[in-house]
């Protein structure tokens, strides 16, 4: 049934200067890395990560990027919208693992999520962004006992000044090895660690996005090149050597109209 | 196993089964990949001579009955199209039918043209598309006029390409649409697009669900309309060859299709119902089915149900 569920939002809190977090009910339960599609009547619908689902409630977390998404940071509790979904893929974990986590942007939703379900990994958690106020649910992944909490900032203004790639690479210099990284956020962050990782040899899952409309395998917008594969349905999250073989990651994906845009 | 190639205006398909034009369509790689999900012929999106913006989301929505649709035929223009349709051609993968749209009928034939020049092996023409009836007016499909002037005008400017023209099931007589584009050269004729267009009403919004707020119906509704439309062009037009597409999902759809007169079968909706392997799926049926059967060759299935005995139909 791929039509929209119409649920009222519960809560609604700014997480940081761009970001939004909306709480609202929903019948189906998902993993971390999937997504719903979340629609405004009368303006548009647009592809959002699961930020939690407490086994009741989702929260999504959404950054005001263009006009659909100020709009949704205008609605209020109370407010309608529709919700269809989850979609995609999921990140994977066993326990006992030990675990990079390079969430940049959003992606801190998911993986938090993620943290608070792998219980029985050991977690290292290099949330990274501009500047402190841009460390989404810092406050939340600092406390959970699986997680070493190591932020880093472009302008020091919390945790290690610079990126948190470096960060991480800074940690396996110093002999730390992980059974799985786990990253999520802006594509060439993600593409970095993708080929630190397949040098490595290191076990590596990341999120795809791209242009999404019918978010089940119809419309073709979010095929990518050479594969030919939906990154709505065989993904979006990817372990690495399939990442490997998709050419365009990290070097272009499509617009609305299938035109090619270089990152 | 049964031979299921056949020979559509005079291209060779490995397996009936081609995907139809808006379902997955947008780039070579795509395309390549429904191949290897086992489809016998490829068809493009519709494809515009300029860049052709799409309607807001949601532009799809389905469920277990039907599927609605109005994506608004969104495409980047003609450099595009040349350079994923080189990509594809290069490869020398199964056939490319490349889906052609326009909103007036010179800009048919500037369309045909420039999609000429990368060589596909059959050009189809898209006059029935629903979706853009707010910018176009009535598609074309639905005047013999309009529908013989389009397919005279791409005819002239493609040279010995096969030109199939798309035909709407949203007419008064769809045979005489047939009869007009076949008198005016067409190859070949595609039967059916989307029907309606239909609308949806969220009823706690109060509002469409589709931003376009109608859009075309497809699904396995379709295909008991679209196999009485071939059966009655067959019946007219003997020798016009057809694609036959609406609401095919399984192997003995297709067969269906093929024995009131189809010579391809054009599987869209079915991939949202049944997977991107459906083409797998539905050739091993076809095969299943015809070692029942004891049919050797899948060809011998077109048009039979003419002959009402089963024997294979000479046109
Ligand atoms: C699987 C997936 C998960 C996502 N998760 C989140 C999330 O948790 N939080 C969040 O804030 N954002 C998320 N996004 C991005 C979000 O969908 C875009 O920011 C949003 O669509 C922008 O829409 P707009 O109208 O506000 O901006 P626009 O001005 O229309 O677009 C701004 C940019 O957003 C991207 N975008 C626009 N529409 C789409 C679309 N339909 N599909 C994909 N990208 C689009 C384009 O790259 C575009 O350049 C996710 C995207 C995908 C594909
Ligand atoms: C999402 C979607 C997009 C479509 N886009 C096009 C298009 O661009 N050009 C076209 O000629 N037909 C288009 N169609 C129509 C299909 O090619 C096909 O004729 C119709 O859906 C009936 O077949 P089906 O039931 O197998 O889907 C589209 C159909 C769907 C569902
Ligand atoms: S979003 Fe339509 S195929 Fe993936």
């Amino acid at each position: 049934m791929d039509f929209p569920l119409v649920v009222k939002i519960k809560k609604i809190k700014q997480e940081t200067p761009q970001t939004k977090s909306f709480v609202f009910e929903y019948p189906k339960r998902a993993k971390p890395g999937q997504f719903v599609n979340i629609w405004l009547p009368g303006v548009n619908e647009r592809p959002m990560s699961i930020s939690f689902d407490d086994g009741k409630n989702y929260t999504l977390a959404i950054a005001a990027a263009g006009e659909s998404t100020r709009q949704m940071h205008a609605l209020r509790v109370e407010d309608k919208i529709g919700i269809r979904g989850p979609y995609g893929t999921h990140y994977q974990w066993k326990d006992g693992q030990r675990i990079a986590m390079l969430p940049g942007g959003y992606g801190a939703g998911p993986t938090y999520w993620m943290a608070t379900l792998a219980t029985k990994c050991k977690i290292d958690f290099f949330l990274g962004a501009r500047d402190k106020s841009l460390l989404l649910f810092a406050d939340k992944i600092k406390k959970l006992k699986n997680v070493r909490f190591l932020p880093s900032t472009n302008d020091g203004s919390a945790g290690v000044k610079g990126f948190n790639v470096e960060c991480w690479m800074q940690e396996m210099e110093r002999g730390v090895k992980y059974d799985s990284v786990i990253t999520i956020g802006p594509e060439l962050m993600m593409y970095a660690v993708s080929k630190q990782c397949a040098k490595r040899k290191v076990p590596c899952q990341l999120s795809i996005e791209r242009y999404m409309k019918c978010a089940f395998g119809i419309c073709g917008n979010c095929c990518v090149d050479d594969l030919g594969i939906t990154m709505c349905q065989q993904g979006p999250v990817v372990d690495n050597t399939l990442a490997g073989k998709i050419a365009e990651f990290g070097q272009y994906h499509r617009d609305d109209v299938g035109r090619k845009k270089e990152f | 196993m049964a031979d299921l190639s056949v020979t559509f205006c005079g291209v060779k398909f490995k397996n009936p089964l081609v995907l139809a034009s808006g379902i997955l369509g947008i780039t070579a790689s795509s395309w390549r990949n429904v191949v290897k999900n086992g489809a016998g012929g490829i068809t493009t999106k519709s494809l515009w001579l300029e860049e052709h913006r799409g309607h807001p989301n949601p532009v799809i929505i389905a469920n277990e009955h039907y599927m609605l649709n109005a994506v608004g035929v969104p495409d980047a223009g003609v450099q595009k199209a040349q350079e994923e349709c080189g990509k594809y051609l290069a490869w020398k993968s199964s056939p490319l039918i490349a889906n052609i749209i326009a909103g007036r009928v010179q800009d048919f034939g500037k369309t045909a043209e420039e999609i000429a020049k990368i060589k596909p092996h059959i050009i189809e023409v898209n006059i029935s598309c629903p979706n853009v009836e707010d910018e176009f007016g009535k598609p074309f499909a639905c005047s013999v006029g309009d529908a013989a002037a389009v397919t005279r005008e791409v005819k002239k400017r493609v040279g010995n390409i096969p030109v199939v023209i798309k035909l709407s099931p949203n007419v008064e007589n769809i045979v005489a649409i047939a009869r007009s584009v076949a008198d005016a050269g067409a190859d070949g004729v595609n039967v059916m697009n989307t029907i309606g267009p239909g609308m949806s009403i969220n009823i706690d919004t109060r509002t469409p669900v589709l931003a376009n707020k109608v859009g075309g119906l497809s699904g396995p509704a379709l295909k008991p309309l679209a196999v009485k439309y071939i059966a009655d062009i067959r019946r007219a037009l003997p020798k016009l060859p057809i694609i036959g597409t609406g609401g095919v999902l399984t192997g003995e759809d297709a067969i269906e299709m093929m024995m009131v007169g189809a010579t391809l079968v054009g599987v869209g909706t079915g991939v949202y119902y049944r997977g991107p392997q459906v083409f797998k799926k539905i050739t091993d049926e076809m095969q299943a089915w015809c070692k029942k059967e004891n049919v050797k060759r899948v060809r011998d299935l077109i048009g039979v149900f003419h002959n009402g005995n089963g024997r294979r139909f000479e046109p």
